[in-house]
């Protein structure tokens, strides 16, 4: 099923004027409002008038999550704070969190993308889509939310967590659909089937997951434990949330919504564009929001583009699932996680850096984090409670850095393996599955 | 009378304590005292030996995480009441024992005590006729 054919379907060539015409409409927005990018812009010796179609996208300048930091929190944002009706903000938590604003227009443009998204995972109007990714500042809940109002679909907003409750409305309230991480997903599995309920006596046929990297054979797991059919969606609040590209019923790539977000591959080393069908760094140019537009925005997630008509009629590229990245942030249960937060923790309890490893698992599904310290000689204590409390206060601080709860495990020194001189800071054990 | 006691960090798995007492044994340093304070994940071993600045160079340098820290050793009688004697008089002196580990075997009794006024407590003790052990007698052993 297809929400919107005549752009979902739309001729290449025609689809790429319309980039080029909202791209052009937008560098010249962002050019006069947003002094970050006029500056980027000036040094590049750039006019908006050079940009003239989509193929001169690559002389425009990128940008990075730091970027917005940087400009925390409303530096970036294109239009007056009166036409900003919604703000939502990333999870992540080096310093500030980003920041993204959207004006009316925007929200419907979310709306749009979201109910593409939706109906290509075959949900309608007779639908009850039970909601279970976290509402609030995460863009999961509400994207997912109004997209569903859209196609007309009966919303059951419960938001992330409460397991038996989620249970109990996926019975009573006969769900027919339900959105949530998949690791979540497979948690409510097994919730399930050891309350005893059979996965037969409920509605459920569809699921719409995203917001952590998964693998086919979780998806595998997903649809035989629930009986439904999975269905990837892939977004990121930098660029509008969920809906930014999703799967439809062939599940060979993602369609991104390209009349909104122009993607490109490039190379890792030289950032230079490369070719459909290469591998490299996934960057989006937002051509028609208002609030926040965002010119070349550099995911860090790896992989590659295909733009061949799909078998399910629709012309609209389609990007692999995305399978890592170029730097080292790893997402546990939906945060965002990077290496560097936790060295800074770290770094704050002692003079020194102390050598630490990360240790990702997925256990009982859900995603889980083992911090390593080593004890050096600066944070060894001679009684056992200082010793407890110093590892009570580590778990502690990266709580209160992360968002999410940690493990902490006071090791030797020279516990963690070094090579080169470098000591490996993650193992990761979830896609060895 | 205050005796240099080594406290080293090690992780609570099979093989930690043998790797540690090789390390002092191949360096020909004696042990006349240990005592392991144990969680779930780590422990900490508390050793008396017979050159403990020696052994903390020589286990820094193997990078092992060692300190040293301030203890006394109580010498009494090795019959009944002589230790509930002693923490009487450590008590009514205010003194509080943060940890200890005792032995005894034929006349003897020794007790060592880490407390939170050293100086203070081997006063009192002396004070009221307790032995407070030298720190060489302590630390001697027999070649």
């Amino acid at each position: 099923m297809i929400w919107n054919e005549h752009i979902e379907c739309m001729d290449r060539e025609q689809l790429r004027q319309i980039q080029s015409d909202n791209l052009i409409d937008m560098v010249s927005r962002v050019y006069h409002n947003v002094p970050f990018y006029r500056k980027k812009m000036q040094e590049l010796g750039l006019e908006p008038g050079d940009i003239k179609s989509v193929d001169d996208l690559y002389k425009l300048p990128f940008t990075t999550k730091q970027d917005l930091r940087d400009n925390y929190p409303y530096g970036m944002f294109a239009v007056p704070m009166s036409e900003i009706v919604r703000i939502h903000a990333s999870s992540g938590t080096t310093g500030s969190p980003t920041v993204v604003g959207y004006t009316r227009k925007d929200l419907a443009i979310w709306q749009e993308v979201m109910a593409r998204t939706l109906t290509s995972a075959g949900v309608k109007r007779n639908d009850f889509i039970q909601v279970a990714y976290g509402y609030g500042l995460f863009t999961g809940g509400l994207g997912v939310h109004y997209g569903s109002e859209t196609v007309g679909a009966t919303v059951i907003p419960i938001s992330g967590g409460n397991t038996k409750k989620q249970i109990k409305l996926l019975q009573d309230f006969g769900s027919t659909v339900i959105a949530c991480t998949p690791s979540y997903a497979l948690y409510l599995a097994e919730a399930i089937e050891e309350s005893g309920i059979k996965k037969e006596d409920l509605k459920l046929r569809t699921g719409i997951f995203g917001a952590e990297q998964w693998t086919p054979n979780m998806r595998k797991e997903i649809e035989s434990k629930l009986g439904i059919k999975a269905y990837d969606i892939f977004g990121l609040s930098e660029i509008i949330g969920p809906g930014v590209s999703y799967e439809c019923a062939e599940q060979n790539g993602l369609h991104i919504n390209e009349d909104h977000f122009i993607p490109e591959i490039l190379d890792t080393n030289t950032l230079k564009p490369l070719p459909n069908g290469s591998m490299g760094e996934l960057a989006f140019t937002t051509v028609t929001k208002q609030g926040l537009p965002i010119i070349r925005y550099r995911t860090r997630d790896l992989t590659r583009l295909n733009d061949e008509k799909c078998e399910c009629g629709r012309t609209l590229v389609r990007m692999e699932k995305c399978m890592g990245r170029s730097d080292d942030m790893l997402i546990i249960r939906g945060v965002n996680v990077f290496p560097t937060q936790i060295e800074s923790v770290l770094l704050e309890m002692n003079e020194t850096k102390p050598h630490y490893l990360l240790i990702v698992d997925r256990l009982n599904n859900l995603d889980t984090l083992e911090v390593w310290v080593e004890v050096d000689q600066n944070l060894f204590s001679d009684e056992v409670k200082k010793l407890e409390d110093l590892s009570a206060k580590i778990k502690f601080n990266l709580k209160s850095a992360l968002g999410i709860s940690v493990k902490v495990k006071l090791v030797e020194p020279k516990t963690i393996e070094r090579s080169e001189g470098k000591a490996k800071r993650v193992i990761d054990k979830r896609n060895r599955r | 009378m205050i005796i240099k006691q080594l406290s080293i960090f090690i992780e609570n798995e099979t093989g930690r304590l043998a790797m540690v007492t090789q390390l002092l044994a191949s360096n020909n340093i004696n042990i006349s005292a240990l005592s392991v304070a144990d969680t779930k994940e780590f422990g900490i071993l508390r050793l008396i030996v017979s050159d403990p600045d020696k052994a903390v160079e020589m286990l820094r340098k193997e990078g092992v995480s060692v300190s040293l820290t301030n203890v006394m050793c109580l010498s009494v009688a090795h019959c009944p009441g002589t230790l509930a004697k002693a923490l009487k008089v450590l008590s009514e002196c205010r003194i509080s024992v943060e940890y200890m580990y005792a032995f005894a075997v034929g006349e003897k009794a020794s007790t060592i005590f880490k407390v939170n006024d050293i100086e203070k407590a081997i006063q009192c003790l002396e004070k009221s006729n307790l032995e407070v052990l030298k720190a060489e007698e302590v630390y001697k052993f027999n070649k």
